[in-house]
């Protein structure tokens, strides 16, 4: 040990210099700790898009499919459930689509490219149960007979995923991205054009 | 005793024993209330063993889960019992926890010296809470899955990263296999290990400052303001006796060793009748959508948490708002965590506090079992109003503490221990 004396101003370089060295080197370390977390490549392959027959579907059925291991919803629309999307919008939330829950096709009243199909992801906004399809009696309005309603929070959606007022869920159901490729045949999971 | 000399001279082991067992001064009025941490030591071993056998069977992951589970009750030898010792003393610790906490908030054991005492055991009863959860997955249930599938969504609520964060946790875009097997690394390494530290420090802290007691009164004079004749007749450690004259005190052992192991036995009764006769607790230890195997295209009608985290539950859907039901969950455990601060009174036992400070306790015990109640039933239009009243009568609890706390009117305290 040497005697001379304590070089105060180097030592507090070297103590600070070594820590944030140090640092950098933890954070560096943490990464893959971290990334490991994120859905594997395996995960992100099984979200690849779903094609489904639509051409035997009733009027008023609906139809599950999966697609990203969610529940997708197909429902073929009537007349009836059609006309009831107006008289509802004084009770829904977001009536007019506002918030980016659907593709730009499918912000419009009835939030799907062809009124009488309806394309959803079947998870509740609030805290991803999956709704039940009502189709009798399920407002205390005439002439709304069917919508959705979750079971775990009692959440409510209209006929076209629209949410209720006075609800848990705060958003409208989310539109997956689809089109048509035929009269019977619907892609979820992808744009019209997309590669 | 040449073998404990030899030991002595290389690991502080008498040491150790005299200064936290066999010499440590605890106060001799102890009660009922006083058990409850002993008694979840005790169940926290039980998880750690009988969840170390149940890894031995257990197979983690989606498509072996559910199947192994009914393995283990069905063929594994004695395999339904490691597991109904282990589910039942899930919900035991539970149990044992929150009388342990009801103990600390009557007698003011949350205040000064004791906050970081208090703050390690708001810790452990976090951690508990998320390996309980993560525990919860493992069975691969209808309720295992939907049950993670909601409460991981809470995170979802989290403004601009909420999403990505919800898809980061699960490792995937639903729950699935993935998820399944973090949660069992995380259940059966990581957060016991976690537990284990945080029960240490805790044990450490309270050793430090010395156990409360019902009096709220301390036990540790100053050194040299008490005659010999009035201290505590027994031998204790000199690193207690150096610094402070010590009155009203036994060692922790044989004197509540002894005590413990009485209640103990006691405890031990009640576990094995619900073991034995009520493994499902009428569906509230173990729930019956859960004898189910996961299906991620079906939700079951009527999701409930376990019956520990309902209070907390019924909070979360009180508020008609996403964000702000997970920000008042949270508040709620937080606000206990701060009680050392919300509380200014100048006496720790309600024995010697105002007859106000005693009905706002009453009340808090209350809401928070009412609240309990209304987090396993259905979200009706009167229960949700019930929820809303009982959230804000929870969160009065703390409030009304803050502002009549400083200038509450207290009775004498006594010198020394009463009785």
């Amino acid at each position: 040990m040497s005697n001379a004396p304590v070089d105060k101003g180097r030592r507090r370089f070297l103590t600070v210099a070594t820590s944030v060295v140090g640092g950098a080197g933890v954070v560096g370390a943490a990464v893959p700790f971290i990334a490991s977390w994120n859905p594997s490549a395996k995960a992100r392959i099984a979200g690849a898009p779903v094609e489904m027959k639509i051409d035997k579907i009733e009027p008023g059925q609906l139809v599950r499919s999966e697609w990203r291991g969610s529940p997708v919803w197909v429902i073929r629309r009537t007349q009836a459930m059609i006309d009831s999307l107006s008289l509802v919008e004084d009770n829904l939330r977001d009536p007019g689509s506002e918030q980016p829950q659907q593709p730009e096709y499918a912000k419009n009243q009835h939030r799907s490219i062809d009124p009488e199909w309806f394309v959803a992801v079947g998870i509740c906004t609030h805290l991803g149960c999956s709704p039940q399809f009502i189709t009798r009696d399920f407002g205390s309005m005439e002439g709304v007979d069917a919508g959705f309603f979750c079971p775990c929070h009692g959440s409510r959606f209209d006929i076209a995923g629209r949410v209720y007022q006075g609800v848990p869920a705060p958003t409208n159901l989310m539109i997956p991205p689809h089109y048509f490729v035929d009269d019977a045949t619907i892609l979820i999971g992808e744009e019209e054009g997309a590669a | 005793m040449s073998l404990l000399n030899w030991i002595d001279k290389r690991i502080p082991f008498s040491n150790t024993m005299k200064l936290h067992i066999t010499e440590y001064p605890a106060p001799k009025n102890f009660n009922f209330w006083y058990l409850m941490g002993s008694l979840a030591i005790v169940v926290l071993v039980n998880q750690i063993v009988t969840g170390i056998w149940l890894t031995m069977s257990y197979t983690p992951s989606a498509e072996g889960a559910f199947a192994s589970v009914e393995y283990i009750m069905r063929d594994v030898e004695f395999g339904w019992l490691l597991r109904y010792m282990h589910s039942t003393g899930a919900s035991a610790f539970f149990v044992v926890v929150y009388l342990h906490m009801f103990r600390g908030m009557m007698y003011g054991s949350y205040q000064k010296p004791r906050e970081l005492l208090w703050i390690f055991g708001m810790l452990i009863f976090l951690v508990l809470m998320a390996e309980a959860f993560m525990g919860y997955l493992l069975p691969w249930g209808q309720m295992s899955y939907w049950g993670a599938q909601v409460i991981i969504s809470l995170f979802s609520a989290i403004p601009i990263v909420g999403e990505d964060l919800t898809t980061w946790i699960r490792g995937d875009y639903v729950i699935s296999g993935a998820t399944l097997n973090r949660f069992f690394a995380l259940h059966v390494i990581a957060l016991p290990l976690v537990i284990v530290i945080l029960v240490f420090l805790h044990l450490i802290a309270l050793h430090e400052v010395g156990s409360n007691n019902p009096d709220g009164v301390d036990i540790k004079k100053p050194k040299g303001t008490v005659k010999p004749e009035e201290q505590a007749k027994y031998k204790f450690h000199p690193r207690y006796t150096d610094k402070y004259d010590i009155v009203d005190a036994i060692p922790f052992h044989p004197y509540y060793t002894v005590k413990d192991i009485v209640g103990l036995v006691g405890f031990l009764i009640l576990c094995s009748l619900v073991i034995f006769y009520a493994p499902t607790m009428g569906g509230f230890f173990l729930e019956p959508p859960n004898f189910t195997a996961a299906d991620p295209m079906k939700t079951p009608d009527h999701i409930a948490p376990v019956w520990y985290f309902t209070p907390f539950y019924a909070i979360l859907r009180a508020i008609p708002d996403k964000l702000g039901g997970v920000i008042a969950m949270f508040l709620a455990i937080v606000m206990l965590a701060l009680l050392p601060w919300l509380d200014r009174a100048k006496a720790r036992s309600i024995r010697y506090r105002s007859k106000l400070h005693k009905l706002n306790l009453a009340q808090f015990v209350i809401s928070f079992i009412i609240l309990g109640y209304l987090g396993v039933m259905p979200a009706t239009d009167l229960y949700t109003l019930m929820a809303r009243i009982f959230t804000a009568l929870y969160f009065g609890f703390f409030i009304f503490l803050f502002l009549y706390s400083k200038n509450e009117k207290i009775k004498p305290l006594p010198e020394r221990l009463t009785k």
